[in-house]
C-alpha cells in the first residue's frame, strides 16, 4: 500500500507540474493532461510493484538463510497475493472513499446533467480495479519469477487498456463490460499462474480430506506444515 | 476550557514523555544478580533478540552475566533458533502493535469526524500563547515558530524534572503525579467527551446515570492502569486515554503550531533518546541499571505473561495471563522498565520487548509483548486527527497519513530488532506521516478529485 501511495504521490507531482506549466483556460489540453497524468500514473504503478517485488525477493533470501531448513516461512506466491490485494486495496480506496462519503449526504445523482448511475457504477469499477490488482499482482510476480517478459508486458497493457477503457466513462456499455471482461481473463490466468487446475477445483468442491495438502498459513513466519 | 490548563500541567504531562523503543539488549551493568528475574528480562532478550552481526559483544558480556541461566553456550549453538525466533516475534510484535495504534486513530478520527467540538476553535492552551490569527503569512508562521518553542521547552523541563525525581529516587512523587493525571484524563476528560458525543447525536442523560457511568468507567480505569486488571482492559483504557489526550491537543493547538510542534517533537525525541547526555536517556539507563519496571499508566504493553513448566517458584504463583504491573508489591518484575520517562499522562514512551519471566533451564512458552509508549500512540493520533480535521481532501489524505504512520512504526520496530537499544518511535513515523500529509494534501487531492469527476480510473 505504501509502495502504490508513493508512485501515486509521483505521478500527481508530475501531473502538478504540467498543469501549472500550461495553460489553464485550454480545456482540451487540460484533458489531455489528464489523461496524460493517467497514463504515467499506471506507468509507475507497474513500476513500482516492480521495486516491490524486488525487495520482496531480497527479504525472501533473508528468511530463507536464517530459518531452519532453509527454506522462507513465507511462499513467493502468498507475498504475491498479499501484494496484489494490497495494491489492490489502496487504489480502491483511494478511488471510492471520497464517493462513498459524499453519497451519505443530501444531494442527488446527475443533478446536472450527468449519469444518474454514478454510485452504483463507481462501486462496480472499484470492485473490478481491485481483483484486478490482486490477478496483476499473482501474475506480475510470477512472470517476473520465471523471467517472462512478455507476460509483463501484458499485465502493465492490460492496465492501461483499463484504466483507458474508463475514460468512456459514462458510456458504460462500453466500459463496464469490457472491465468485466479483462477482470475475468486475468483471474483465470491468475488462477492458473498460480497452480490452480480443473483438478483442484473439483477437489475442493467435492471436500474430500486430503491427506498431502499443505496448510498454507497467511500469517507472517510461520513454517508450513508438512508432512 | 483555557482555566483548568494551569499548573496541574495537563496537557504537557504527556509531552513529557519521549518515545523510545528500548531494544532487548540492555547495556551490561554488573548489578545483574543471580535469581533475579528481572535481569533474566534483560539477558533473555540479549539472547533471544541476538542477531548475528550487530551485537557481537554486548551480547557476550550479557550472557557473562547471566546468572542462572548457565546456557551461554546453548545461547551460541541455538542462535540461529533464536534469530528465526527474533523474526516471528519481531513480525508478531508488528501486528500486535498495529493494532492499538489503528485502535487509537479510529477512534479520534470518528470523534473528529461526527462530533464537532473537537474541531471548533475556542481558545488555546497557554503553552502556545501566540495566535494564528494574524494577516500576514510571516506573522503567522513566526507565532507558530514561537508557540513550539514554548511548547517544547515546556516539554524538556518536565523531563529533565522528571528524570531528576526518578534519580533521586522520588517515587512517591512519581506516583502521585501519575495517579493525579490519570484521574483527570478518566474522570473531567471522559465527562467532557461524553458530553459533547451525546449532545451530537442529541441523546438526552441525566445527571445520575451520567455520574454512575463515569464513576464506574473512571474508577475501574484507574485499577486497572494503576493495578491489577486483565490485559484487554487495561490495553483498552490506554488506548482510550491516549485517544483522549489527542483530541485535547486537536482541539487546542492551532493550525500551523500543531505540525512544527510535531516536526519539533519528533526531533527533540531523536536527541532525547540518542544522544548521550539525553534526558529519556539517563531515565532509561538509570531503569536498567535498578532493574525496575516502568510505571503503569505509561506504557502500552502486550505482553501477557504466562510460562509453562516453571523453574522458579515464585514466578509460578504468578498464573496464567495477568499482565500485573505491580512493581512495587513484587519486586519482580521480569520487565525491563527502560524509559521511566514521564509517568504524565502516560507519556512514556519506550517500547520495549519485555521478557516476563524466563527460566532457563527448560523451554518456557511465553508470550514476548512489546511495549511501546502511550506518547507515541498520542502523537500518531493527533498527526491523524489533524489529517482528518483539517484536510480539504478529506479522506484521502487521512488515509495516506495512517498508512505512512504504520510503515513508519514498522521501520521503526526492524530497527530495533536490528540495533537492539532504546530508539524513538516517534522520528521515523511522523516524517512519513507529514511528508504525505501535505503531499497528499496539495498534490494527490487535485489529481484524484479532478479524476473523480470525470470518473477515471487510475
Amino acid at each position: 500500500a505504501f509502495f502504490w501511495l508513493v508512485s501515486l504521490l509521483l505521478a500527481s507531482l508530475i501531473w502538478f507540474i504540467s498543469v501549472h506549466l500550461s495553460d489553464r483556460e485550454d480545456a482540451k489540453l487540460q484533458y489531455g493532461l489528464l489523461v496524460f497524468g493517467a497514463a504515467v500514473s499506471v506507468l509507475l504503478q507497474e513500476a513500482f510493484r516492480f521495486a516491490y517485488f524486488k525487495l520482496l525477493k531480497k527479504a525472501d533470501e533473508g528468511l530463507a538463510t536464517i530459518s531452519e531448513d532453509g527454506r522462507s516461512p513465507i511462499s513467493l506466491r502468498q507475498m504475491a497475493y498479499v501484494s496484489g490485494l494490497s495494491f489492490g486495496i489502496i487504489s480502491g480506496v483511494f478511488s471510492v472513499i471520497n464517493i462513498l462519503a459524499d453519497s451519505i449526504g443530501p444531494g442527488i445523482v446527475g443533478i446536472h446533467g450527468d449519469s444518474p448511475y454514478y454510485f452504483i457504477t463507481s462501486a462496480f469499477l472499484t470492485m473490478a480495479l481491485v481483483l484486478l490488482h490482486t490477478f496483476w499482482g499473482v501474475i506480475f510476480f510470477d512472470a517476473c519469477e520465471k523471467r517472462r517478459y512478455w507476460c509483463l508486458g501484458l499485465v502493465v497493457a492490460s492496465h492501461l487498456l483499463t484504466s483507458g477503457l474508463t475514460f468512456l466513462n459514462p458510456w458504460y456499455e462500453a466500459s463496464l463490460v469490457p472491465i468485466f471482461i479483462i477482470t475475468l481473463c486475468m483471474g483465470l490466468w491468475a488462477f492458473f499462474t498460480a497452480g490452480g487446475s480443473f483438478r483442484n477445483i473439483l477437489k475442493c468442491l467435492s471436500c474430500k480430506q486430503e491427506d498431502d495438502s499443505r496448510v498454507m498459513m497467511y500469517s507472517a513466519l510461520q513454517v508450513p506444515f508438512e508432512d | 476550557m483555557i482555566t483548568f490548563m494551569n499548573n496541574s500541567d495537563s496537557e504537557e504531562e504527556p509531552c513529557n514523555e519521549r518515545t523510545s523503543l528500548m531494544s532487548a539488549e540492555s547495556p551490561p551493568v554488573p548489578s545483574y544478580q543471580d535469581g533475579l528475574q528481572a535481569s533474566e528480562a534483560g539477558e533473555v532478550q540479549a539472547h533471544r533478540k541476538r542477531r548475528t552481526g550487530s551485537s557481537r559483544s554486548p551480547n557476550n558480556i550479557a550472557d557473562g552475566n547471566m546468572s542462572d541461566s548457565g546456557v551461554p553456550v546453548r545461547e551460541s549453538t541455538s542462535e540461529n533458533e533464536e534469530e528465526e525466533l527474533t523474526l516471528k516475534y519481531g513480525a508478531k510484535h508488528v501486528i500486535m502493535l498495529f493494532v492499538p495504534v489503528t485502535l487509537c486513530m479510529i477512534v479520534v478520527v470518528a470523534t473528529i469526524k461526527s462530533v464537532r467540538f473537537y474541531t471548533e476553535k475556542n481558545g488555546q492552551l497557554i503553552y502556545t500563547p501566540f495566535s494564528e490569527d494574524t494577516p500576514s503569512v510571516g506573522q503567522r508562521l513566526l507565532n507558530s515558530v514561537l508557540n513550539t518553542i514554548i511548547m517544547i521547552s515546556v516539554i524538556v523541563v518536565m523531563t529533565v524534572f522528571l528524570v531528576l525525581l526518578y534519580k533521586y529516587r522520588c517515587y512517591k512523587f512519581i506516583h502521585g503525579w501519575l495517579i493525579l493525571s490519570s484521574l483527570m484524563l478518566l474522570f473531567l476528560f471522559t465527562y467532557i467527551y461524553l458530553g459533547e458525543v451525546l449532545k451530537t447525536y442529541n441523546v438526552a442523560m441525566d445527571y445520575p446515570t451520567l455520574f454512575l457511568v463515569i464513576w464506574n468507567f473512571g474508577a475501574v480505569g484507574m485499577i486497572c492502569i494503576h493495578w491489577k486488571g486483565p490485559l484487554q482492559l487495561q490495553q483498552a483504557y490506554l488506548i482510550m486515554i491516549s485517544a483522549l489526550m489527542a483530541l485535547v491537543f486537536i482541539k487546542y493547538l492551532p493550525e500551523w503550531s500543531a505540525w512544527v510542534i510535531l516536526g519539533a517533537i519528533s526531533i527533540y525525541d531523536l536527541m532525547a533518546v540518542l544522544c548521550p547526555k539525553g534526558p529519556l536517556r539517563m531515565l532509561v539507563e538509570t531503569a536498567q541499571e535498578r532493574n525496575e519496571p516502568i510505571f503503569p499508566a505509561l506504557i502500552y504493553s502486550s505482553a501477557m505473561m504466562w510460562t509453562v513448566g516453571m523453574a522458579k517458584p515464585d514466578t509460578a504463583a504468578r498464573g496464567p495471563s495477568q499482565q500485573t504491573w505491580d512493581a512495587a508489591e513484587d519486586g519482580r518484575e521480569n520487565h525491563r522498565s527502560p524509559s521511566h520517562a514521564d509517568p504524565q499522562m502516560s507519556e512514556t514512551r519506550s517500547p520495549v520487548p519485555t521478557r516476563p519471566i524466563t527460566s532457563f533451564e527448560e523451554l518456557e512458552e511465553e508470550e514476548r509483548g512489546v511495549k511501546l509508549g502511550l506518547g507515541d500512540f498520542i502523537f500518531y493520533s493527533v498527526l491523524v486527527g489533524k489529517a482528518a480535521a483539517t484536510a480539504s481532501g478529506d479522506w484521502n489524505t487521512t488515509l495516506a497519513c495512517f498508512v505512512a504512520i504504520l510503515i513508519g512504526l514498522c521501520l521503526t520496530l526492524l530497527l530495533l530488532a536490528v540495533f537492539k537499544k532504546a530508539l524513538p518511535a516517534l522520528p521515523i513515523s511522523i516524517t512519513f506521516g507529514l511528508v504525505f500529509y501535505f503531499s497528499t494534501d496539495n498534490l494527490v487531492r487535485p489529481f484524484m478529485d479532478t479524476l473523480a469527476s470525470h470518473q477515471l480510473y487510475i
